[in-house]
């Protein structure tokens, strides 16, 4: 036993899964030991914020500023002006405003403007050009205004009476606050959901879900399948018979399409949790079924069974300690297998909406399925689903890694 | 003559036959064979790769059911049709398989092997010393020692140090047959000599009956008293060892007996060419 376990973690791919695995369950343990504020906590007041860090603006506002000598009107302008709007200035000026184009740095969004400031006329004759295009101009114009004008932003006090606001304080242009000074503020690191959620919270929470799931259909799936298995493989003749016309007939089917018609008819109200692992581990369990039998048909003529049954031993002893130790790793890496597709399952029929129906907890598949009714895909919102596509991708890869890594210990056909 | 008289049939078969799947794909393993061991005896089963013997000896083991026919133990029809029946009977036949490393549970110490047997003849709640005594007792039949085996894997073991532990079981069972499917078979010619010696020497001890099954008629002749001859699930010829192979009658026993290489002569391989 000790030998067998050193033997598979020598095994490179088994170890890369493993420790993949193992890093995202240490995650799931600890994280929220760490951050213990409710994962479905509804946090922003609508869709899709952005990753990033929020700071509260009263407090920045409030706060005593530091006045830094930075040229803050070039990086508005900067922000302000688009490349095609540089351009088009650099049109106008050439065309109509008799400057030459040597003169003209388009780069430069600081120059470009006092130039423009110096030339532009909206009442001079623009000939060739639209009225659409003369109108844009003006707009332009306004916004360089804008732009350079050193504004600052008052701010006020009301009077509880009167109602008459008298002026308290001005940001100026040249005012800035270190972050390090605002207490009042909430790290994103991958946004929020359309329910305004914090993703990260909420993935590591929905991966906890989607992890039982997957074990409680996997275990599901192993066991039926190892019992029946066994069974038909050991006892062969009619109820072999039996069984293989009912699990090729599961067979046959395809068991998502089962998978959806039971978690229909299951109805909304009783879809929880524990009811879909159960639904997909009941489906599941064919492939399982099949694969043990023909493990077992095999080892049912075996010397060693045979001597064994001379021994005088009863069946269910000869199952558990002849054959049994003979297909555990087999069954240890269906298992695997199971679990990963009963998390990918999971995740295509909350895809479809006949997931877990509760918004109280959250699985991959739900997520997913919330990024997809908001249309996180359409407008851009990529950490909405894009972290949870990367999770179910590493927790599928991983357990199949090990499987891959697994069948290469257990079975020296496959021995590099 | 006074002396064949005195031997009771230990089992016996009438028209015992083996067809292996239906229709199209059915094939007859054993066909319709006659035959009665002795008690005491050495019998062989002598045949090529595919005549069935293997076949012949688990229906008699009881391992797989009879298609056609009757098997006779003791004078009466074998009834195996309950698990209770079948340990009963499993009490009285034992083998010895071709493979020792096919043989044993890899997951288990051999220490069970023996502890299994003790436990079948119903010593299951003696004191640990006094089992380790009669499985002592049973490798030193063999000339094994049990304290280097215990706690130990099959694997552990060399195959005629596995093949001789399958003799000492059957030392330990004392069953009133052994049925020794080509138990050397495996074993390099010195081990194939004392584990020859082994089953003789069991025989002689507890008269035990010794069905024994093998290609090799020269080994058949060495140790049998009595040689049944099969072909294709028939038994071609039968009787005592040297009347069937000093004068065979069988086309089939004389190309057996051709085929065997002998020192100090050309090797005839005229019957392998002409088959």
């Amino acid at each position: 036993m000790k030998n067998t376990i050193k033997q598979v973690f020598h095994s490179g791919k088994f170890l890369v899964g493993f420790i993949i695995f193992f890093i995202i369950f240490l995650t799931c343990i600890f994280y929220p030991l760490i951050v213990r504020t409710d994962p479905l906590a509804m946090v922003g007041n609508g869709n899709f914020f952005a990753p990033g860090t929020y700071i509260s603006q009263e407090e920045a506002a409030t706060e005593e500023p530091y006045s830094l000598n930075v040229d803050a009107s070039s990086a508005k302008l900067q922000a302000a002006l688009s490349v095609d709007d540089l351009s088009a200035m650099q049109q106008w000026l050439i065309k109509y405003g008799g400057v030459k184009e040597s003169d003209i740095d388009v780069t430069d969004a600081q120059k470009m403007a006092e130039l423009w400031q110096a030339h532009y006329d909206s009442t001079v004759a623009q000939p060739g050009l639209i009225a659409a295009k003369k109108k844009y101009y003006v707009r332009l114009d306004k916004k360089i205004t804008a732009a350079l004008k050193d504004s600052g932003v008052i701010i006020a006090d009301k009077d509880a009476d009167t109602g008459a606001l008298t002026e308290s304080k001005t940001i100026k242009e040249t005012d800035f606050i270190n972050t390090g000074d605002i207490s009042n503020k909430r790290t994103f690191i991958l946004g929020t959901d359309n329910f305004g959620r914090d993703v990260l919270t909420e993935l590591i929470s929905a991966t906890v879900s989607s992890l039982k799931i997957g074990f409680i259909a996997g275990l599901i799936a192993t066991a039926i399948g190892l019992f029946l298995g066994l069974l038909a493989g050991y006892l062969g003749g009619f109820p072999d018979n039996l069984i293989m016309f009912i699990t090729n007939l599961f067979t046959v089917i395809p068991s998502f399409v089962i998978l959806i018609l039971i978690s229909y008819s299951v109805g909304n109200s009783a879809r929880g949790i524990m009811m879909v692992a159960l639904i997909i581990g009941l489906t599941s369990w064919p492939w399982t079924t099949r694969s043990v039998r023909s493990q077992v048909i095999s080892l049912r003529n075996r010397d060693h069974v045979n001597l064994s049954k001379l021994s005088g031993h009863s069946m269910m002893r000869i199952i558990f300690t002849d054959i049994l130790p003979y297909i555990a790793s087999y069954v240890v890496m269906a298992m695997i297998l199971q679990i990963s597709s009963g998390i990918l399952s999971e995740a295509q029929l909350s895809m479809i909406g006949l997931g877990p129906a509760t918004t109280k907890t959250a699985t991959l598949g739900l997520m997913m399925n919330w990024a997809m009714q908001y249309s996180a895909h359409l407008n851009g919102s990529w950490w909405a689903y894009f972290p949870v596509v990367i999770m179910i991708a590493l927790i599928s890869f991983s357990l199949n890694l090990m499987n891959t890594g697994l069948d290469q210990v257990f079975n020296p056909q496959l021995r590099d | 003559m006074a002396m064949e008289n005195e031997k009771k049939p230990c089992l016996s078969g009438r028209g015992v036959t083996k067809i292996f799947g239906a229709g199209k794909q059915e094939t007859v393993a054993v066909d319709h064979v006659d035959f009665d061991f002795n008690e005491g005896e050495i019998v062989s089963i002598v045949g090529e790769s595919g005549s069935g013997k293997t076949t012949l000896s688990k229906m008699l083991l009881g391992l797989i059911s009879v298609t056609e026919g009757q098997v006779l133990y003791q004078g009466q029809p074998r009834d195996i049709g309950t698990n209770a029946k079948k340990k009963e009977y499993w009490k009285n036949i034992q083998p010895i398989f071709q493979d020792p490393f096919s043989s044993y549970n890899i997951f288990y110490k051999i220490d069970s092997v023996l502890l299994d047997c003790l436990n079948m003849r119903g010593c299951k709640n003696l004191p640990y010393e006094q089992k380790v005594e009669m499985m002592t007792e049973a490798c030193s039949f063999v000339n094994l020692k049990f304290a280097e085996l215990t706690n130990k894997y099959p694997f552990e073991l060399s195959g005629g140090q596995m093949q001789r532990l399958m003799i000492a079981r059957i030392f330990l069972l004392k069953p009133k047959i052994l049925m020794a499917d080509e138990p050397t078979s495996m074993i390099d010619a010195c081990s194939r000599a004392t584990i020859l010696d082994m089953l003789l020497k069991l025989r002689d001890e507890i008269n035990m009956t010794v069905i024994f099954i093998t290609h090799d008629i020269g080994l058949a002749y060495y140790i049998s008293d009595k040689v049944y001859i099969m072909e294709h699930g028939r038994f071609v010829e039968s009787g005592p060892a040297e009347d069937v192979i000093i004068n065979p009658k069988d086309a089939y026993t004389r190309r057996l007996i051709s085929d065997v290489p002998k020192i100090y002569e050309k090797w005839d391989l005229d019957t392998v060419l002409n088959k």
